[in-house]
This record gives C-alpha cells, structure tokens and sequence, in this order.
C-alpha cells in the first residue's frame, strides 16, 4: 500500500486516492472551429466512404474499409497504414 | 389561391348521394415558377408544415416545396408514427410538448383526420438499476411540466396483457406518458399539404435541388432538375440529405447518416393498445389502426444511403420484440423498410439560421423527427418570418457545436442509435 502525500491533507492511504495517469497528454490549442471539425464533423459522404472495421469475433484486427453508402458495395479492403488501392480519396487524406 | 374542399359527415353524406363523383384532389401538384420569397427543400412533413405555417400565421403566401421525389415518400413516411414529449432537459420538454399540443389539435386545424391515438407510450426497466434511473428522468419530465407517471411491475403487466411476464429481461416497472401515442403519418403529410396548397403553397413533386445560389454571403436561389428558382429565403428541410445539401454551400454539418429500419406483421386483432419500448431488450413496438405490429429498434452501425436496413439489425430487433412479446412469434412479418435519418452528436436536432443570410436549416433529426413536425414547422416559419430563432429553438442552433453547449438527449431516443 501506498501512503501519498496530498498537498491539502498531507500522508494518507492508497485507498483515499484514485489513479490519474500520465500528465503528458494535453489538449492540443485550437480554435473553437478547429475543435468543432475535430469533435464533430464528419465526411459523411453520399458514395464512397473510407472506414475501419474490426473483425471481433475472428482474428480481432483492424483493417481499412472503402465502401459505397448508396449501394453497399465494398470497393476495396486493406490493411492499417495502407493507402487506399486505387480508389479517389474523398476526403483528400492519404 | 382556393378553399380546399371541406372535409365533413355532411359534404360525405352529400358526395356519396352525388356518387362520389364530385371529391377533388386534396392538393394541387404545381409547376415551378420562376421566383418566390420563400423555398423550402424537401417535401417531408417538416418541410410542408412550415410552408404551411409561413402562409397562415406569417402571410408569406409565395412559398414553394421542392421534392425530388414524392410528398412524404421518405422518413416522413418510413417512421413508425409515434408522438410523445419525455425528454429529459427542459429545452427539449418544451419544444416536443409544444409540438404534441399541437398534434392534439391538428386534426381539426388542418381538417384531416390524422388518427391520433393517445393510447400512451411505455418504457419499461428490466432491472433495479434502471428503473432507478427512470425514477430520475420522470421527475426530470415532470419537473418540465410533461406528465409522467412510474409504474410497477404489477401496474405494466396490467396495462399491458401480451408482455411476457418471464422474460429474459424481467419486467421490473417503468414508465408512461399516456398523452403520448401513434396517429397517421401519410394523414400528417397531405393534411399539411393539402392545407398549405389551399393558402396559395407550391407543391413541386419531381424537382430535385442540385444546388444553392450564394451571392455576397446571402442566398440568392436554387438550382433544380426543373430549373433555377430565385429566392432570397432558402429553408433546407432534406433530413438525411441535409449533409450533401449543405456541402453545396460550405456549410459542413456535425452529422452521419445511418439506416434505421422499422417492419410490420400481418394485422391481426386489437391486441396492444400502447406503444412498448425496451432499452435493454432493444426494441420498439406498437399497433397500427389497421392491425399490423409495427417493430422498431436500433440504427444499422454504420453510414449508409441506401434506405434499406442490414438483416442482421432486422434479425436482432425481431428477437427483441419477441422476447417482450412471445405469442407475436405467430405472426407473420408483411413488410420492413428503412429511412436515412441523419444522426447528430447529442442526438438532439438542428434548427436555426446559418452563416449564410437567408439560409435556414432544419435537420438533424435523427430517429425522431415524426413527433416534432407540427411545432419544427411552427418554430421554423417563425425563425423564416423574422430572420432570428424563434424562442423555443435557440438552444437547437448548429453554432452549439462551436460553443459546446450540447444538449444531449441520448437516453430520450428510447433505444440506443
């Protein structure tokens, strides 16, 4: 067991305290908008969507989707970090 | 513009004696002209009802509804028809209240028979834990001024006879809006347009709205399959269209659109006189005046336009409905079906004006834009007439996902989406 010293309360135990993590990661400064399209808004697109799947109940690794939200139609399937085989980005990522 | 033909036992009694010869259409399907003072995209109910509330309490008569397709051919006619205002923050309690007070009416408002039925929704707890939690949100709901009433396990299965009492999900309580309830939506649809059409409202089937006119900031008009249409005042009503349509004018919206997809059995016999919703179970479910079961539950995981729902989803809400109600396994289904609703983070809607001048939106809806048609049409004709949010839905503008005051309605879907 742990004792820890609170700067308010001075020594006491484990069980008073709960973990927090690392203090490392902070929000990165943005503008509200920059906040707003990172949060919030999403492409989606009325025809070809790049996604990601997971395939739970097999081998439970990700991998990259392109799929058509009008018909359905799977266009392509690649792995993590690939760029997507042929198929024009609609978001102009990478 | 003309009087729309009077709906009643007398004019019945006099048309059937003259061979029912003499009914005329309940509106007329018009021709785009080349300019108006107000457009509205989409000819859902939310799109007709504010063309209707612009002429009749705003005396904006030169109003025209684009639809690509049909009056009421997509979610306004995919939706399993149910109206009730148990929201949880007081914004939306009033805003959903307001829109079933006017439901209580419409009927004789538009002189349509929309068949609404006040037969009362319930949301059942299968847990402690649960009903706990709905303890919180009926008081929450009353608090707002909605009634809302905590029911026991004995008090449910009274009220509701077919509900399985040895359910994998035990039936521990609930509650019940009883002013909640289903009416009919296609009524919804041409009770608006018919009396929009009466007030001198443009009904254009067949137009598609491939774009909007930006000049200097402010909307200028539409381009359509049929032609451009000049109009300083562009309302965009498209439900799950709303992102694309939206895109057009560099407005990008916090918005995925999913399918959700509803079914119905073959109709049998009265047998369920209230609307069942199970959160845990997962599903949705009532009667129609016709008879049929109409099943609901969650939203396909993923973005789609397709308009048709996964079999999986479909699979997984049957069992649900089943598991509340095991003699409907009898049943056989008739027909399933799926609408593009367009799902925003806090699953609340967005209503209000845009960067753009002259540029309203109305969206957002998500899997639950039946219930508020009457007052989005009230509260968005307002927020048209004099260019600001009416006050019932300054809370619901797109910038609270710029300010972060969201206004998250999750639970109040019923089931998860």
């Amino acid at each position: 067991m742990l004792r820890l010293p609170c700067p308010h309360c001075g020594l006491r135990d484990e069980p008073e305290f709960s973990f927090g993590g690392s203090p490392q990661i902070r929000p990165p400064s943005a503008s509200d908008g920059e906040w707003t399209r990172y949060l919030f808004e999403r492409e989606n697109p009325k025809g070809l969507h790049l996604e990601r799947w997971v395939h739970s109940y097999g081998c439970g690794r990700w991998f990259n989707v392109v799929r058509d939200t009008v018909t359905h139609r799977i266009v392509a399937a690649y792995l993590m970090g690939d760029p997507a085989p042929g198929v024009p980005d609609p978001a102009g990522h990478p | 513009m003309r009087p729309a033909q009077r709906y009643s036992v007398v004019n019945v009694l006099l048309q059937g004696l003259a061979r029912n010869r003499g009914w005329k259409p309940a509106w007329r399907a018009a021709e785009p002209r080349p300019a108006y003072d107000v457009v509205i995209v989409g000819g859902g109910g939310h799109g007709l009802a504010t063309a209707y509330y612009l002429a009749r309490h705003h005396g904006i008569g030169r109003v025209a509804v684009l639809e690509k397709k049909w009056i009421g051919g997509g979610n306004s006619g995919r939706n399993t028809q149910v109206t009730r205002s148990n929201y949880f923050h007081p914004e939306s309690c009033a805003f959903f209240d307001r829109s079933l007070r006017l439901y209580e009416t419409l009927g004789q408002e538009l002189n349509f028979n929309i068949m609404l039925s006040q037969r009362g929704v319930l949301t059942l707890a299968a847990s402690n834990h649960e009903l706990e939690l709905q303890r919180r949100w009926a008081n929450a709901i009353r608090m707002n001024g909605v009634d809302s009433e905590m029911l026991d396990r004995a008090q449910v299965l009274a009220l509701v006879p077919a509900l399985s009492a040895h359910s994998r999900f035990p039936i521990v309580g609930g509650f019940i809006q009883r002013r909640g309830g289903i009416s009919r939506h296609d009524a919804v649809v041409w009770g608006f347009a018919r009396a929009a059409s009466a007030l001198g409202v443009d009904i254009v089937q067949d137009c598609e709205v491939t774009g909007i006119d930006i000049k200097g900031g402010a909307a200028r008009g539409v381009r359509t399959s049929r032609g451009a249409i000049a109009s300083d005042r562009i309302v965009m009503c498209a439900a799950g269209h709303a992102t694309e349509l939206a895109r057009e004018t560099g407005i990008r919206l916090p918005i995925t659109t999913m399918s959700l997809q509803a079914m119905v059995t073959e109709p049998v016999k009265p047998v369920l006189d209230t609307v069942v919703i199970s959160a845990v179970a997962h599903a949705y479910v009532s009667q129609s005046s016709r008879g049929e079961i109409v099943i609901g539950g969650a939203a396909d995981i993923y973005n789609s336009y397709a308009q048709r729902g996964s079999l999986s989803v479909m699979r997984a809400t049957v069992a649900a409905a089943l598991e509340l109600f095991p003699s409907f396994s009898r049943l056989r289904l008739m027909r399933q079906w799926a609408g593009a609703v367009d799902i925003t983070p806090d699953t609340s809607p967005i209503m209000g004006l845009t960067p753009v001048s002259g540029l309203y939106i109305n969206c957002g809806w998500g899997t639950g834009g039946y219930k508020a048609i009457p007052a989005g049409g009230e509260t968005m004709a307002y927020t048209v007439a004099h260019d600001r949010p009416h006050p019932l839905i300054r809370r619901f503008g797109l910038e609270r996902f710029s300010t972060g005051a969201l206004l998250d309605e999750g639970a109040a879907a019923g089931v998860a989406h």
